[in-house]
């Protein structure tokens, strides 16, 4: 996290300096503001629903329980837990996730039906979530060293939501190993520094997919978070929404659920 | 040719006038012509080649639309397969490895491509521990000693997921499959796709020459198509001008005449195409035969009007006389058979595949432009060049042949037409004996790259048609209920043991091993795990530790209620097994999954082994009404309903014949078979439309008894319909060279039909004429028509 710190600072010192400013640098800046206004949430309970869609407009659901545990380091990403609460098949199971910005993440995925905790061993980010068009790595917290980072321009927010906000649209490109992607397009706000668009191009440097961030409300006067997520996928025409309620920050969670061997424990 | 101007009908005057017209503006018809074509043909450049073979199925074909619902449940996917074969006869050798984990991860980069499966990047499961490792077979082929490389041998060939499918057997030969989604934004789409991946396979010849490498799949097919179109245009059309340029130079013995015709044909063929353009059609390789048609078409046409141009020159009259009373006389019999050669291809609107559709459009385009440039172009052009010498000679063409031939018709009417009756009998019998069959991996030659490389992936590695099947549990989840799983596993083993069945590609092979890994790779548990909530568990695992790409979203649907078994076919597969295979299956299905019955098999190969079947019953209906049409403008222009329906008899019996002949020299019938009884129809009736008008006008006019109304209308349009019927002949002919075998089949019928047609023409129609006419002798000859 020192290296975002001072990152920030040089921020902080940069509008004096703005004209003498590169495109990679005005991107970090601004991926830096974004989490300097997200940094301090300690930790997070969220009730997540999944509604997946195909092209014949078939739809299924999950229901999960997220939690989430606010890591400051410059080596790892946060921490979280994800409970599965249906389909009724696989309601209990759960999946403990310590990410990592440079070295594979560990996860362990607790399965009632064989009362055992089993490590995924492997390094697979990139592929689908539950059958659904996000992939894990498009989950995870957008933390400023997961990637690299160019300023492209400045235009009109793409939401109807954030109508009349400007926003800085930047490249930001994958820093760890393993991504499905070679790129993404990010649609930032100026006013509260929130994605409001990400648009995914594939290894092919094809766009795949895009993603919108809408009903944005505020927490603790500070935190800002999107409800509904939708992710479209260009090339399947494939489609997943993934709706969140009963946001709570600093909800005092407990931090010893987030060790593997007590997967097994958690209701 | 000599007409009688006295007894000229309303049509005759209408010609005459419009033969005036256009003699005195000829200067200005030239020019309105040429301008026309340029306008017309300037929509040429708005042709497309259709690049997929998805175009020969209407949305509302229930094969087609059974495939795209299932591909909409899981995703529409083409593909294009890798197939190597190593020199040395062995896949599992470091090289090798080493050669298909660079084609695997070059395939992710080709354009449009979702997918790459190979033997490299397989996701190979097994216990580690009491964790689930999943990870590539082969991460790096060179760090592989020979007990590594045994190993993975042994862990592929008995893979039911990779054996017969991305490995053969033997271990000889192993595959890398692309599954691609096409946005369906371009129609070029598949060429870019197939020409990216041929620079690929060049460079892969480069780097790895010890391995033999060939490339098909779904979008190899659809390159095929717009491959054989262009070599359909660029070959056969030349040939055709060829053929046109020598029929119209013995037929009419002029150079001068002989570039009136091509410049006519040319017009009326660019015209024809560019209307089309203009009009949004896509070519296909039945309707990349338009052209080939509308040239074989016009040359009748042109030939008529130039004909008689130059008998009326050199009989003595001068070029503005000669144009006008060639334009008088052929304008009617022109007319008519224009309308008829339309009604034949416009009844092709009745198939139910689209190309027809187009074929039969763009013909009659042809044949309406080809009626402008020869009745109304033409006979302007005639008046301005100097083409043809003024004589006083009568030519007597062939005229001592056609008499000698009359009088054998003559006198051996009755032997002629009860021997020809009995062989179309007997001819007509052997047509249920042909094998309806439609291959689409042989409907190209092994000109084409895609039938030799599909032919080599049947050799070594795996089959081409599939059948695919989404089973469904009829619950939301209900793909882990044990029950449903074992049903899907006994439907697997089921199909495994049919013949001409391959491969099976099943969830239940997954859920085994899965079961079995995480039982510590016990083989006690190679079997479907027993309890819901546990198999759940397991796939949700094992989806989790998936990578991009290679997850399960095209074999489980997102409800998890349905999951697709694909069935692969042994070689190239007959459409009558294919269909059986499929009636089976789907029998199996409704009787033994209830929740899942009413589901079809549904896949290309399904789609095209109905193709024949569904365009015959289709175009039963456009040849019936194409016959009802046909026969009205038999009998009323000669305003009599016996001659007309007695002429139709020779335009049933070569089609009968040239079934029958087809029995003995093919025995199998495609798609072709369906519309070739609709056009040759069409084109065979105007001989016989022409011998009739000569007949009723000798009846009629210059009141000869039936036996020298045979004999003057043999006489009159004998040689020229002999040498048209060549030109016909050889202009299918052309068509049968083609590397489409539905364009050969067609081609050939048609040429089989017209050489039938003339001699029903000549040897039944004055027979059955007079047979007619004696039974009425008593009432006279026919009565004249009322004026």
């Amino acid at each position: 996290m020192q290296k975002t710190i001072a990152a920030a600072l040089l921020a902080l010192a940069l509008p004096a300096l703005a004209h003498a400013e590169t495109p990679e640098q005005k991107g970090l800046a601004i991926a830096v503001e974004s989490q300097k206004r997200n940094t301090g949430w300690v930790d997070s309970k969220v009730d997540a629903k999944m509604i997946l869609e195909n092209k014949q407009g078939e739809k299924s659901e999950r229901n999960m329980r997220l939690r989430a545990l606010e890591v400051v380091s410059d080596t790892d990403g946060d921490k979280s837990l994800t409970y599965f609460l249906s389909p009724a098949d696989v309601q209990g199971t759960a999946l403990l996730s310590f990410t990592h910005f440079k070295t594979p993440d560990d996860q362990w995925l607790f399965l009632p039906a064989l009362k055992r905790v089993k490590r995924i061993a492997s390094a697979n980010k990139s592929g689908s979530f539950v059958g659904s068009e996000f992939a894990f790595e498009d989950l995870l917290a957008q933390e400023v060293e997961r990637f690299t980072y160019k300023y492209l321009r400045e235009e009109p927010c793409p939401t109807d939501e954030a109508k009349g906000l400007v926003c800085f649209v930047s490249e930001r490109f994958p820093a760890y190993e393993n991504s499905g992607y070679t790129r993404q397009v990010s649609w930032v706000d100026k006013k509260d520094y929130q994605v409001r668009k990400l648009e995914f191009f594939d290894r092919k440097a094809e766009h795949s997919k895009t993603l919108l961030f809408t009903g944005y409300r505020q927490y603790q006067g500070k935190f800002w978070r999107s409800h509904t997520l939708v992710m479209e996928n260009h090339q399947t025409g494939k489609k997943t929404t993934l709706s969140l309620g009963n946001f709570e920050l600093n909800a005092k969670v407990d931090q010893t659920e987030f060790d593997p061997d007590a997967l097994a424990r958690l209701r | 040719m000599s007409e009688q101007p006295i007894a000229m009908t309303a049509t005759d005057r209408f010609a005459l006038g419009v033969a005036r017209i256009l003699v005195f503006l000829r200067w200005p018809v030239v020019l309105l012509g040429i301008a026309s074509v340029v306008a017309a043909g300037y929509g040429g450049q708005f042709l497309s080649f259709s690049n997929n073979y998805r175009y020969f199925f209407a949305p509302e074909n229930p094969q087609y639309k059974a495939f795209t619902e299932l591909q909409n449940v899981y995703s529409k996917r083409d593909n294009l397969v890798f197939v190597l074969r190593p020199k040395d006869g062995n896949v599992f050798t470091r090289e090798t490895l080493t050669a298909v984990r660079w084609l695997t991860d070059e395939g992710w980069k080709l354009p449009f491509v979702m997918r790459a499966d190979s033997v490299t990047n397989y996701q190979h499961t097994q216990a580690e521990g009491d964790d689930l490792s999943v990870a590539d077979l082969v991460k790096d082929p060179s760090a592989l000693d020979q007990a590594g490389l045994e190993r993975v041998r042994a862990i592929a060939i008995n893979e039911p997921l990779l054996k017969d499918r991305i490995v053969a057997p033997d271990g000889h030969a192993t595959g890398v499959v692309l599954t691609m989604v096409m946005p369906d934004k371009s129609p070029i789409e598949a060429s870019t796709a197939m020409a990216a991946t041929r620079a690929v396979v060049d460079r892969f010849r480069t780097q790895f020459p010890g391995i033999e490498i060939r490339l098909t799949g779904s979008v190899a097919l659809s390159n095929a198509f717009s491959e054989a179109t262009q070599a359909d245009i660029t070959t056969l059309v030349p040939l055709m001008y060829l053929v046109v340029a020598l029929t119209s130079l013995v037929l009419l013995r002029s150079l001068g005449a002989m570039f009136c015709v091509m410049i006519v044909l040319t017009m009326a063929t660019v015209a024809a195409m560019g209307l089309a353009g203009w009009l949004g059609m896509t070519l296909t390789p039945p309707s990349a035969l338009s052209p080939v048609i509308i040239l074989t078409l016009a040359i009748a046409e042109s030939v008529h009007v130039i004909h008689n141009f130059l008998h009326e020159l050199r009989g003595g009259r001068t070029r503005f006389e000669a144009v006008i009373e060639s334009t008088r006389v052929n304008f009617g019999a022109i007319t008519l058979t224009s309308v008829t050669n339309a009604i034949g291809f416009l009844s092709l609107n009745a198939a139910d595949a689209p190309p027809f559709r187009d074929l039969g459009n763009i013909v009659s385009l042809g044949v309406l432009t080809t009626w402008v440039y020869a009745l109304l172009f033409l006979p302007a052009l005639l008046a301005i060049l100097p083409i043809g010498k003024r004589g006083n000679v009568v030519s007597d063409e062939g005229g001592g042949f056609m008499r000698f031939l009359a009088n054998f018709v003559i006198k051996l009417r009755i032997p002629l037409a009860v021997t020809l009756s009995a062989l179309t009998i007997w001819l007509g019998m052997q047509i249920p004996k042909i094998e309806l069959n439609d291959q689409f991996v042989n409907w190209f030659d092994r000109s084409i790259e895609f039938r030799r490389d599909t032919d080599f992936m049947i050799e070594h590695l795996t089959g081409i048609y599939t059948v695919d099947y989404s089973i469904k549990a009829g619950e939301s989840n209900g793909i882990t209920n044990p029950a449903f799983l074992n049903k899907v596993e006994d439907f697997a083993n089921w199909a495994r043991q049919q013949p001409n069945v391959l491969h099976v590609f099943t969830l239940t092979d997954i859920m085994k091993r899965l079961n079995k890994n995480l039982n510590a790779d016990d083989p006690a548990f190679y079997k479907v795990p027993d309890d819901r909530q546990l198999a759940a568990q397991y796939l949700l695992l094992y989806e989790l530790s998936l990578p991009l790409g290679l997850d399960l979203n095209d074999t489980i649907n997102v409800d998890k209620s349905a999951t697709r078994v694909i069935v692969t076919l042994k070689g190239v597969v007959s459409a009558v097994d294919t269909r059986a295979f499929k009636a089976k299956a789907d029998a199996w299905i409704a009787a033994n999954i209830p929740s899942s019955a009413g589901v079809e098999g549904a896949s290309p190969a399904i789609m095209f082994s109905f193709i024949a079947q569904r365009n015959i019953d289709a175009n039963l209906f456009g040849t019936g009404w194409a016959m009802i049409a046909i026969s009205f403008f038999l009998i009323v222009p000669f305003r009599s309903l016996r001659l007309g329906l007695i002429s139709m008899i020779p335009n049933f019996v070569p089609i009968i014949m040239t079934f029958g002949v087809w029995y003995f020299l093919v025995g199998r019938l495609g798609m072709a078979s369906s519309i070739v009884t609709a056009t040759s129809l069409g084109i065979v009736v105007d001989s016989t439309i022409h011998l009739l008008s000569k007949y009723i006008r000798g009846r009629r006019e210059l009141q000869l008894s039936p036996e020298d109304a045979v004999r003057y209308s043999f006489s009159t349009v004998g040689p020229a319909l002999w040498i048209l019927t060549a030109a016909l002949l050889l202009g299918f002919l052309v068509l049968s060279l083609s590397p489409f075998e539905v364009n050969r089949a067609m081609g050939l019928l048609t040429a089989i039909c017209i050489a039938f047609a003339i001699i029903a023409d000549f040897f039944l129609l004055p027979p059955l004429l007079m047979f007619v006419d004696r039974r009425n002798r008593d009432r006279a000859a026919v009565p004249a028509p009322a004026e």
